[in-house]
């Protein structure tokens, strides 16, 4: 099957093409799609918060309601946007970077990428099958276990399925990037991005078992009458806040650290100079995901852990400040005397910098126990995780959209609009998180449903709420935008930034095996080198051959499919044993799958070297 | 260092002041105008990290800014590559070095003030208060005094009192951010903090753990009077006579409907512990209905007539059956249960 081949298909072909993929790249593009549906539904949500937030005592949305929508607010960003756009990234770009035709296991990474999705809809399903979760995305104990109908359930198994794709690619990624990396390319020529997708997959390998522990001690309790987080039969809630902070702080780290990886390619490439200290930026990445693990009871300070406990996590959680301050300042020096270009990308890349620190600030403020006793639960910390997880992460999304586009999709996203996207979203931001440092030290807890009047709070909630519909104007600008380069936009140059890093060595977009011929790689920012030397190509690392590629399968899907049946018949158990069927009937899709997969070899097939010579160059 | 501490203190105030138009919110709530010891403890952190932050966020867009005005790509540079600097030692010690040092600048105050505050001698002999969080109001017990009250807790000016707290049914968090921070009331374990006035006053708390529906609507007061003050509010309120009849007629027709409608099931007058639902001994005293509403009669028959549409999903809704004339009369008598001169308006409220 020829690339020109592959072009001209009806809309069902390619439908298909999708839903049987194995190529990462194609993977990688639904992980953005789906990412990007569910950021559009977390930040309609968002925009139902805050309008309910506009005037004081509103009566817009009614209390159960509310706590529902900043329950699937938190949940959607966290789990089902920003998470897979940044595994979306990953797939696409990462073993580009490493000179690899593939990940280690294409069919798992289709699997991942199904379970994510489908858990994200079955979590939403609960809109319309009689309520949402409404215990917050923390989902604490004894609330999330009291809570009534099914709004929960359908929590516990929607993460319970979308963690086990996060899980399975977290492994899929480490695999690769240890053993498929092109000749040449050692640890320490690896591009940062690459390096941070490592760090992210192990903190993925290490924290999710404990999300998946706890749910499924949540899920027994409510659907099958356990009494782990029941305080009446001996059980014991705060275990809950343990093992989810046990995970719940990796995952920041797991959200942020790859738009760190993002910065450190953006920054070197419009500056035109190396990433300044290496070296360094790769152990406090490996720093910072090691503390990540450290210092899960900050969560807790309020909690009545006492004293020493509350002393030993607060200078743990200071001590991050370190390796995130080199950071800081090796990307400031990176850029010093260079040659900055300021485009759409770079805009978003240089706005982190000031952002990122106001919330790497505010969290080191959240650090002094005692002072956090004020802030604990309050808008301020909606205002510090807003800065570090919006102003890192989704800043950083931005930015590497802007600047991976034409890779991905052969063509350039529009400067205008991308700069207008860039400037409203960055005011209506700062409009909507600023002033929420203050409201929460003013007196206004976090999940409020309503403030009351004269206290003070209805300034800052109504600048607050202004700010909110800036971002919405931004976002549909950006997706304007995507829709007009899809139809008119400049078509892409393999290299239009003048690139280092080995994905701008192939076609925009690449060939679907990627490179014709593995790359040899001579040092860090391998394309630079050849280009410095003049040669503008990389050097080969072997002649040009037969191709080993996998075939597409469908059984992922079926497989996923199944787990989802289940899941409904699980949650729905409790009100009819009728539901047990369910049960029975997707776990048997799914082993059946499984059991296909087991048996039936599958050798994959070959790409023809005369073939591979006919499409050259 | 206090007194440095002091004039800082003042500065930031100013300067937040000019900051935020609503200057630092209302006095009665904001942990930004701290009137009491835990308050103040956190407000010196608070102010000190902000500080040393504040200093680390100058110096970063001080680089920025020279980086963006200098290093700009100019016209006719297009083929300019600039040296590839690999790093620099000197520099990257310099920058791992500083923050260390930061951050054991606020470290050392962090670990004095957690375990200051945590301190718990004196428990024995003073005033000790059991704190119950439950959905969607507090209750206090004042122990050893057999005085209980809900929603309104009177505490004596300057003296430490030492809260035991617990939730009855899933976690809340006891926050009155003038006074100080917040703790949990869990249902499984005893937390302990202590909180002291510094100045009179009536002072608005929160709940800050979600617990709800009407998690938002949880508020309650805590209300400091003057020591001779408060020794007369305990007088009065251990002298309670839970079976005084009331002296007006549409009021003593409140009080037999109140024991008729089983309202007593849940509720309790005088010094027996309400299980279910709030105290209502000094019911006529407090400064607000429910936790939100104004102190009028006619909020209260809405409450009566309605709960839910007030409090979404609080546990007294649907439990009782009253006519619109009942709750005329057991408001009328509620209202009257005033057992004691000593009101939020003793505080200054
Ligand atoms: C960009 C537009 C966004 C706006 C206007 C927005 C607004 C809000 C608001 C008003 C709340 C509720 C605060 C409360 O009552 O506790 C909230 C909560 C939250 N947001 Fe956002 N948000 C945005 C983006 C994001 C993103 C990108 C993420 C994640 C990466 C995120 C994660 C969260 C989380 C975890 C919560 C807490 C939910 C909970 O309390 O259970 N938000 N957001
Ligand atoms: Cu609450």
């Amino acid at each position: 099957m020829s690339i020109a081949a592959t072009q001209k298909r009806g809309f069902g072909a390619v439908l298909w093409d999708y839903l049987t993929t194995v190529d990462h790249k194609k993977i990688g593009i639904l992980y953005l799609i789906g990412g990007g549906f569910f950021f559009l539904l977390g930040g309609l949500e968002a925009l139902f918060i805050r309008i309910q937030l506009l005037v004081p005592e509103n009566d817009f949305i009614s209390a159960g309601l509310y706590n529902e929508m900043f329950t699937m607010h938190g949940t959607t960003m966290i789990f089902l946007a920003v998470m897979p756009l940044l595994l979306g990234l990953m797939n696409y770009i990462m073993p580009l970077q490493i000179g690899a035709r593939d990940v280690a296991f294409p069919f798992l990474n289709s699997l991942g990428f199904w379970l994510f999705l489908f858990g994200g809809l079955l979590l939403n399903c609960s809109w319309f099958l009689g309520g949402a979760p409404d215990a917050g995305w923390t989902a604490y104990t004894p609330l999330s276990l009291q809570s009534p109908g099914h709004g929960i359930d359908f929590y516990v198994m929607g993460l319970q399925l979308s963690g086990a794709g996060t899980l399975i690619g977290g492994i899929n990624f480490l695999v690769t990037i240890v053993t498929m990396r092109a000749p040449g390319m050692t640890y320490m020529r690896m591009p940062l991005f690459t390096w941070t997708t490592f760090v992210t997959s192990v903190l993925i390998l290490f924290a999710f078992p404990a999300l998946t522990v706890n749910l499924f001690l949540l899920m027994f309790d409510r659907m099958f009458g356990s009494a782990f987080f029941d305080v009446a039969l001996g059980g014991n809630t705060v275990i809950w806040q343990h093992l989810f902070w046990i995970f719940g702080h990796p995952e920041v780290y797991i959200l942020i650290l790859p738009a760190f990886g993002v910065f450190s390619e953006v920054f070197p490439t419009f500056s035109k100079k190396r990433l300044f200290g290496y070296t360094a930026m790769v152990f406090a990445t490996i720093l910072i995901a090691f503390l990540g693990f450290m210092v899960w009871a900050h969560h807790m300070f309020t909690v009545g852990l006492g004293p020493v406990a509350n002393s030993i996590f607060a200078i743990a959680t200071m001590a991050i400040a370190v390796p995130t301050g080199i950071k800081i300042f090796n990307w400031l020096a990176t850029m010093w005397g260079g040659s900055i270009t300021i485009n759409s990308s770079m805009l978003w890349a240089l706005a982190f910098i000031p952002t990122f620190t106001i919330g790497g600030m505010t969290g080191v403020m959240l650090a002094s126990a005692v002072a956090d006793y004020q802030y604990h639960d309050t808008y301020f910390v909606v205002a510090h995780f807003h800065y570090v997880m919006v102003g890192g992460t989704v800043f950083g999304i931005f930015a590497a959209l802007h600047y991976w586009w034409p890779k991905m999709f052969g063509r350039i996203l529009h400067e205008g609009m991308g700069k207008f996207t860039f400037w409203t979203f960055f005011i209506g931001f700062h409009l909507t998180f600023f002033i929420q440092h203050f409201l929460g030290l003013m007196g206004m807890p976090r999940r409020y449903w309503v403030f009351l009047e004269d206290q003070g709070l209805d300034t800052g909630n109504l600048v607050s709420s202004i700010g909110a519909f800036l971002m919405a104007i931004a976002v549909i600008v950006f997706l304007i935008n995507i829709i007009y380069t899809a139809a008119k936009g400049t078509k892409a140059p393999a290299d239009p930034w003048d690139g280092r890093a080995l994905e701008w060595a192939i076609s925009s977009p690449p060939p679907y095996y990627n490179f014709k011929q593995t790359p040899l790689v001579r040092g860090l920012d391998p394309l630079w080198i050849e280009k410095m030397e003049g040669k503008g190509k990389v050097t080969p690392a072997e002649p040009v051959d037969d191709i080993h590629m996998p075939n597409s399968s469908f059984v992922p899907f079926i497989m996923t499919f199944g787990f989802f049946v289940a899941s409904f018949g699980f949650i729905y158990q409790v009100d009819h044993s009728a539901w047990l069927i369910a049960v029975y009937v997707g776990m048997g899709i799914a082993l059946g799958a499984m059991a296909y997969r087991s048996l039936k070899d599958d050798h994959g097939h070959h790409v023809t070297k005369e073939e591979l010579e006919r499409e050259a160059d | 260092m206090k007194d440095w501490m002091g004039k800082s203190k003042a500065i930031f105030l100013l300067g937040s002041l000019a900051l935020i138009l609503a200057g630092c919110g209302q006095e009665n709530l904001s942990a930004l105008i701290p009137k009491g010891y835990g308050a103040e403890t956190s407000m010196d952190l608070i102010i000190l990290s902000t500080i040393i932050m504040t200093f680390v966020f100058i110096v970063v867009i001080l680089v920025f800014v020279i980086v963006l005005s200098r290093f700009r790509k100019k016209k006719g540079q297009e083929n300019y590559i600039p040296k590839q600097v690999e790093g620099s030692k000197t520099l990257e010690t310099v920058w791992t070095v500083i923050p260390i040092v930061l951050v054991i600048i606020l470290a050392v105050p962090t670990v004095t003030a957690t375990f200051d505050l945590a301190d718990e001698t004196g428990s024995e002999d003073g005033l000790n208060i059991e704190v119950t969080g439950n959905q969607y109001w507090w209750h206090f017990n004042y122990e050893g005094q057999e005085i209980q009250t809900s929603q309104d807790m009177y505490i004596p000016v300057g003296e430490k009192v030492h809260l035991n707290m617990m939730a009855s049914d899933v976690i809340h968090s006891f926050w009155v951010p003038a006074l100080s921070g917040k703790m949990d009331a869990n249902p499984e374990n005893e937390n302990s903090m202590y909180i002291e006035a510094h100045e009179e006053g009536v002072y608005w708390g929160k709940c800050a753990e979600l617990c709800g529906p009407s998690h938002s609507l949880m508020d309650f007061k805590v209300i400091a009077v003057s020591p001779e003050e408060f020794d007369q509010w305990v007088e009065d309120m251990q002298n309670v006579d839970p079976e005084a009849e009331p002296e007006d007629a549409v009021a003593q027709d409140g009080k037999a409907a109140f024991e008729e409608n089983s309202c007593m099931g849940c509720h309790a007058i005088g010094s027996s512990p309400a299980q279910v639902g709030p105290n209502l001994t000094s019911f006529g005293d407090r400064s607000k209905i429910a936790g939100i509403l104004e102190p009028t009669k006619e909020n209260l028959v809405d409450w009566l007539m309605d709960p839910e549409s007030i409090k979404p999903g609080n546990q007294m809704t649907g439990n009782y059956d009253i006519t619109e004339e009942e709750a005329n009369s057991i408001a009328e008598y509620l209202m009257q249960l005033q057992p004691s001169e000593i009101t939020p308006e003793s505080a200054g409220d």
